[in-house]
């Protein structure tokens, strides 16, 4: 039994949520406090990845980091080449996952009571504290449902994966491509059994969105009763 | 510690400019809502920029513009209670006052010794451990001012600091804390919208309305002799009228059809005269004419009684007469005096020099 597609996909989407956690949370903190014209520009640009077809991501990123492309050529001087390798993948799922985690965050964060990071200030804690101390844990529940979301929107990319990376057993398959490729050349009980490890997966993870979103309602009954 | 507050800032259509200096005691800034002033105190706690101005505390210069000097909020040392008290909800109230100390100076025993200190001082003993959701509103505004007080500011800052409790235990707060506030050495600004309020817990008022201050002075002062139409209004002054100089002591009031006796010599320039509507007395002599009296309004402990004058013009608005319920007046039509030290003369804004 050849487990790599469960290894490389599970790889490729951790990697991106970890990214995507960071580069999400930064940009809907900074992009909220932009004048309202470049928000507004900003906004549609970062969250059309997950409106697009992926295919058409994919495609987009191809322009950008192709083998012929500017890009894809500069880049190829350090050894680093997208086109056809694992890592490419993480691209292609971070692009696709970015909008999820972006505006789950952007949401939170506009929940959160600027008061209280005003009050830190007149206290004379650190603005670097009062990020990491009080606007994230008010904002935790919002945060973590949005990098499951990435995860799991990372760990079942097809679309722009298959453009950049292909498929390539034991190098660049994935659990979307192998179950396509197993479908394709009429294998169709291995097919079957990715895709049940693609449900168990999926599965678990809307299982933890669901009791993240549970313990967030409940916090908020409980602090609006004092 | 001395305040000096000399700013502009434009939002749209509004401007803000407001210019005061206060020493130690309270300072109330009363205005309707919207007028500015919360946003003068998130000015000089410097989570608002004014567009231009000078702001010092304690001759240090938190802000000014032209020098270009603008202090974070973390280096102005003033202490500002929020509305809603802003207590962190993931923090117990322990961990929210240690917030207030300032790290850089204490070994752990002396920030026992500073919590265990402010903890009595407010009676906050023994909810250490509490979440802010699981405390009353009256423990999370003593809580939040704790941490204040453990952050030893130079300038206390309290924003509407009663609107969000129950009237019930709004009176009984505002006792607590003028005791607190007595205790305190520093400067204290409050921000108000209820004359009740700044009455009871300021030694000066600032009036302000539009963005700017009216007028600033000693609380009983102003209440006694508001001195503008803006001014009375704001004190609570109901009966308010145009009237124009008829002698030394004398003031004709044309919309009310009398002529009313002063105490205080008729300056040049008089616009208008109040009437507090507790200060009409049907036993008071003097200003005494002949009224007609509307539909009575009942209320817990007092009455509120619309009447007119006998030559009042016809439009022209009642005054009101407010008096305690057990002197209930027996008829429609009776004789009410008004003392002339409670004749409020009221002069144009511009004449203000305070």
């Amino acid at each position: 039994m050849d487990w790599y597609p469960l290894y490389n996909s599970l790889r490729i989407a951790a990697i991106s949520c970890f990214l995507v956690f960071f580069t999400g949370i930064f940009a809907a903190y900074y992009v909220a406090r932009l004048p309202r014209w470049i928000k507004g520009v900003l906004d549609v640009v970062l969250t059309l990845p997950m409106v697009l077809p992926p295919t058409v991501v994919g495609y987009f990123i191809l322009l950008l980091f192709g083998v012929k492309r500017p890009l894809g050529m500069f880049l190829s001087q350090f050894g680093i080449k997208f086109v056809m390798t694992w890592y490419g993948g993480i691209l292609a799922a971070s692009v696709v996952a970015f909008p999820l985690m972006y505006r789950t965050a952007r949401g939170a964060f506009e929940n959160f009571d600027d008061t209280l990071a005003y009050a830190g200030q007149t206290l004379g804690l650190s603005n670097t504290y009062i990020f990491w101390r009080i606007r994230m844990p008010y904002c935790r529940q919002g945060i973590l449902a949005g990098a499951v979301l990435a995860f799991a929107r990372a760990l079942g990319e097809y679309g722009a994966t298959s453009m950049l990376i292909g498929y390539t057993p034991g190098r660049t398959a994935t659990i979307s491509t192998t179950v396509y490729q197993l479908w394709r050349t009429n294998d169709e009980g291995g097919a079957f059994f990715w895709v049940m490890v693609n449900l168990a997966i999926s599965a678990v993870v809307l299982l933890t969105v669901n009791m993240l979103e549970r313990r967030q309602k409940g916090g908020r009954a409980h602090a609006s009763r004092g | 510690m001395r305040l000096a507050v000399d700013i502009t800032k434009r939002l749209g259509s509004f401007c803000l400019h407001v210019a005061f200096a206060c020493e130690d005691g309270v300072l109330g800034i009363l205005g309707a809502s919207g007028c500015g002033k919360s946003m003068t105190l998130k000015c000089i706690a410097g989570i608002e920029r004014p567009d231009s101005g000078h702001i010092e505390l304690d001759g240090v210069t938190l802000f000014d513009s032209e020098k270009r000097i603008n202090l974070p909020p973390q280096k102005r040392h003033v202490g500002y209670l929020f509305q809603n008290y802003a207590l962190f909800p993931n923090m117990t109230v322990r961990q929210n006052i240690l917030c207030g100390l300032r790290a850089e100076k204490r070994s752990r025993a002396q920030s026992e010794q500073a919590l265990h200190e402010v903890m009595e001082l407010l009676g906050l003993t023994g909810l250490e451990r509490r979440l802010p959701s699981q405390l009353s509103g009256g423990q999370q505004q003593r809580a939040a001012l704790a941490r204040i007080l453990i952050s030893q500011p130079k300038l206390l800052m309290l924003d509407e600091p009663f609107s969000a409790l129950d009237t019930h235990l709004r009176e009984k707060l505002q006792i607590e804390m003028k005791h607190l506030l007595r205790s305190y050495q520093g400067a204290t600004l409050m921000v108000t919208h209820s004359r009740d309020e700044a009455y009871r817990l300021c030694d000066r008022i600032a009036l302000m309305k539009t963005g700017r201050i009216l007028t600033l002075q000693p609380t009983k002062r102003l209440f006694a002799n508001p001195g503008t139409i803006a001014a009375a209004a704001v004190t609570g002054c109901k009966n308010i009228a145009k009237a124009v100089k008829a002698g030394e002591y004398e003031v004709d009031v044309p919309e009310w059809g009398v002529r009313l006796r002063t105490a205080a010599p008729v300056l040049d320039g008089l616009c208008a005269v109040g009437i507090r509507a507790h200060y009409f007395n049907l036993r008071c002599m003097q200003n005494r004419c002949q009224v007609e009296l509307g539909e009575i309004m009942e209320e817990p402990f007092e009455l509120t009684v619309p009447f007119r004058y006998e030559n009042q013009k016809s439009d022209s608005s009642e005054l009101w007469w407010r008096l305690s319920k057990d002197c209930k007046p027996a008829a429609a039509k009776l004789e009410l005096g008004v003392a002339p030290e409670n004749v409020l003369l009221l002069y144009d804004e511009a004449e203000d020099r305070q």
